[in-house]
């Protein structure tokens, strides 16, 4: 999709980050919290928790992930939302945000093979 | 569910006349006549356009032929919106047959996902499918059914059974009567005007007075400012919400077009 073929430079400025100091959010914030959770063998991550751009697609932020955790090019990797399905690739995660988060983050799931049918 | 069986049934069997046109840039071994098809409104492209693939790949060579896709006026066709969802976005204003141009080079990475088999067509129904059910049941109902459940709505879309599917899915669509309606109503709102992909929300079937939701009240919450107080009729000088369309897909979404464009 249109943020799927950021080259490594590009999207070093665009990596979610840690939160910042909650202080300082508005109503309408641009970022939203979002919770990472490792499945079955796939490694975790030292930092879970990340503010995201809500425009950021479920692709990019797949990406996000597997270049984080070095995974080979040809891995696959699956995000699921409620440990339940997997929101389409172009799908945004401030939607999600908006639909299924709680306690003011989103909780997604990621596992290198199909964890929940 | 049984009121509403004449209704189910014709969104169901609604049908775009559409013609297929190989791209003129593709390589040919001979002319390419187009190909004219029926597209039920409520399946997916890449689900119903085998034998589009197959007529064209006659006259073409199989070095010529990589990931077949489709385009409508410069617009590549997102397989895995529903094909009514497709029309109503881009071409519900022009004359039938639709005119639908096919490609096999230069598939569009940015604009399109892949698909390479039916599986990947039948993940992200029952993916929709789920979410949907997150919204309306916490997704107990979905849960609470077996994997052939499951395969029964899956290949009554597949196979265009209207009585297969609709057997499985009005579990799907029940509510407990003391509960006035599901948790949320699974919508997205399309736009033609943005190139963000729709607007979900939580929205809930009924005011917390207890009065019913109309389709008018989820507009006045989605778009505030265009919207009188009635919240049906566009502002004066904004063209909002011109031309709405509904219906509700398989995967249960009700998808609303919103046209931004002045059409008339």
């Amino acid at each position: 999709m249109s943020d799927s073929a950021e080259s490594p430079t590009e999207t070093q400025k665009e990596e979610p980050q840690p939160p910042a100091d909650d202080s300082a959010t508005s109503e309408e914030k641009k970022k939203i919290d979002v919770l990472l959770k490792a499945v079955g063998d796939t490694p975790i991550m030292k930092t879970k928790k990340w503010a995201v751009d809500r425009g950021r697609t479920v692709q990019s932020l797949a990406q996000f992930i597997s270049r984080f955790l070095k995974l080979d090019g040809n891995e696959q990797l699956f995000i699921y939302v409620n440990q339940s399905f997997a929101p389409s690739p172009d799908q945004e995660v401030g939607v999600l945000f908006d639909c299924f988060g709680s306690d003011g983050k989103l909780v997604l799931h990621y596992c290198k093979s199909q964890a929940w049918g | 569910m049984a009121d509403d069986k004449d209704v189910l049934r014709d969104v169901w069997f609604g049908r775009i006349p559409t013609c297929f046109t190989l791209n003129q840039d593709e390589v040919t071994e001979r002319e390419a006549e187009p190909y004219y098809l029926l597209l039920p409104r409520v399946s997916y492209l890449t689900l119903v356009t085998d034998k589009v693939k197959k007529h064209f790949l006659k006259v073409m060579r199989a070095e010529d032929v990589e990931e077949m896709w489709f385009e409508y006026e410069g617009t590549p066709l997102k397989w895995h919106y529903p094909i009514g969802v497709l029309f109503d976005l881009h071409a519900s204003n022009n004359v039938l047959p639709w005119s639908i141009t096919v490609h096999f080079k230069n598939f569009p990475e940015h604009d399109l996902l892949h698909c390479p088999s039916n599986s990947v067509i039948e993940a992200h129904f029952m993916s929709s499918i789920k979410e949907a059910d997150a919204l309306k049941h916490k997704s107990q109902v979905v849960n609470d059914m077996q994997k052939k459940d499951h395969k029964q709505l899956w290949m009554g879309l597949q196979n265009d059974k209207f009585d297969q599917f609709w057997a499985m899915n009005r579990k799907l669509m029940e509510y407990p009567t003391e509960e006035g309606g599901f948790r949320y109503i699974p919508f997205r709102i399309y736009q033609t005007m943005s190139d963000r992909p729709f607007i979900q929300k939580l929205f809930r079937p009924t005011s917390p007075e207890g009065n019913a939701h109309t389709l008018g009240d989820l507009l006045k919450e989605m778009y505030p400012d265009a919207l009188t107080n009635d919240g049906k009729s566009p502002h004066k000088g904004t063209r909002w919400v011109n031309t709405l369309r509904h219906s509700s897909y398989p995967t249960a979404y009700l998808s609303v077009i919103s046209f931004g464009d002045g059409r008339k």
